[in-house]
């Protein structure tokens, strides 16, 4: 039975898969230059950034103080755990005390 | 233009796929499978909501398995679901997701020589997580394929879990604003961009990237945003870095 709830979780499924598959399926029909090869490492840095950067630098003073603690935890440490503890923690005492 | 010639990539050289490969994978995203699970869990309880049975949940949770894009479905849902808002719903879908073809862009100099069979499972499982995992892998010089599938396979297990889970516990679960639990998100990613620094050369398209990244989040709706300051920020870092001094 064709349902339009079926409908909709396969077509949501389908679209996701094509995403995720096409962009390395597509890079196999141009040839990586140098410029290219820059670019694709260029990419992972960016979209953390671009992932990160509303919440951190324009949702408000509690996360951009907590996500300073986090990155000065996750540099000094190299520990992800301990930076996530400590970064939940200042988000939650802050937006309770302020 | 100036043609650069430089000694080859070599990348795909020696990319191998064991499954010591995978159980790393698995290991290494168990603090992010963990965290991911409040997320999961809320996502459950608002499709409870919203009216989908646990089969429903199941095939979602199982077939997407992505969770902006869920999220985003959810909003647009209403019991009987409208013929009408098929089309909205897969829209939205394949809008937010389509940051998904820049992550795979970026992992086809070290999956380009797998077996296609492979590859393409393997792509079923990809996320931001364990793709951003799975680069840092690589660019520490560990070279096993198999760690995305691995690392892929456990948030798999593990966003469906706490989505059926969700679903489960309905109402009962309290506001996760309230414990600071949404910001996990953004120190997860904060801690894997702190190991992806590389020097100085990283920090203009970073920057380019956070600028555009608030404003079309400030201007435009869904996660837009997400993909438009990948773009510009990585463009300005190909342009910035050139072909020249690469690979290390």
């Amino acid at each position: 039975m064709l349902s339009n709830t079926l409908i909709t979780i396969v077509g949501m499924a389908l679209v996701t898969y094509m995403a995720r598959a096409g962009g390395l399926w597509l890079m196999g029909f141009v040839k990586p230059s140098p410029r290219m090869e820059a670019w694709l490492k260029a990419i992972p840095g960016a979209v953390l950034v671009s992932l990160v950067a509303p919440t951190v630098l324009a949702s408000g003073l509690a996360e951009t103080l907590a996500a300073l603690a986090t990155i000065l935890v996750a540099a000094r440490t190299k520990k992800m755990l301990l930076a996530i503890v400590v970064g939940v923690g200042v988000v939650w005492a802050l937006r309770r005390f302020f | 233009m100036v043609e650069q010639k430089e000694q080859e990539p070599a990348m795909n050289e020696q990319v191998t796929w064991s499954w010591a490969g995978m159980v790393r994978g698995m290991r290494s995203i168990i603090p992010l499978a963990l965290g991911g699970l409040p997320d999961g869990i809320v996502w459950g309880v608002l499709a409870h909501h919203a009216g989908l049975s646990l089969g429903e949940v199941l095939l979602m949770s199982g077939l997407v398995c992505a969770g902006s894009a869920q999220f985003l479905a959810i909003k647009q849902w209403s019991v009987p679901l409208a013929a009408g808002a098929i089309l909205p719903i897969i829209g939205t879908t394949l809008i937010v997701n389509l940051r998904y073809l820049l992550l795979g862009a970026a992992l086809r100099p070290w999956f380009a020589h797998l077996r296609p069979t492979r590859t393409y499972l393997s792509l079923f499982f990809m996320s931001d997580e364990n793709w951003a995992l799975t680069m840092r892998e690589f660019m520490e010089e560990r070279r096993d394929a198999a760690f995305l599938l691995g690392s892929g396979l456990l948030l798999f297990v593990s966003w469906v879990s706490a989505t059926v889970i969700g679903k489960i516990v309905g109402m009962a679960i309290s506001d996760p604003m309230q414990w600071g639990l949404d910001f996990v998100f953004t120190a997860v990613f904060l801690t894997l961009l702190i190991g992806m620094w590389k020097g100085k050369s990283d920090l203009l398209p970073w920057v380019v990237a956070a600028i555009v990244a608030i404003g079309a989040d400030r201007l435009l709706p869904g996660s837009w945003y997400i993909l438009l300051g990948s773009l510009a920020g990585s463009l300005v870092g190909a342009i910035t870095s050139g072909g020249e001094k690469n690979v290390e």
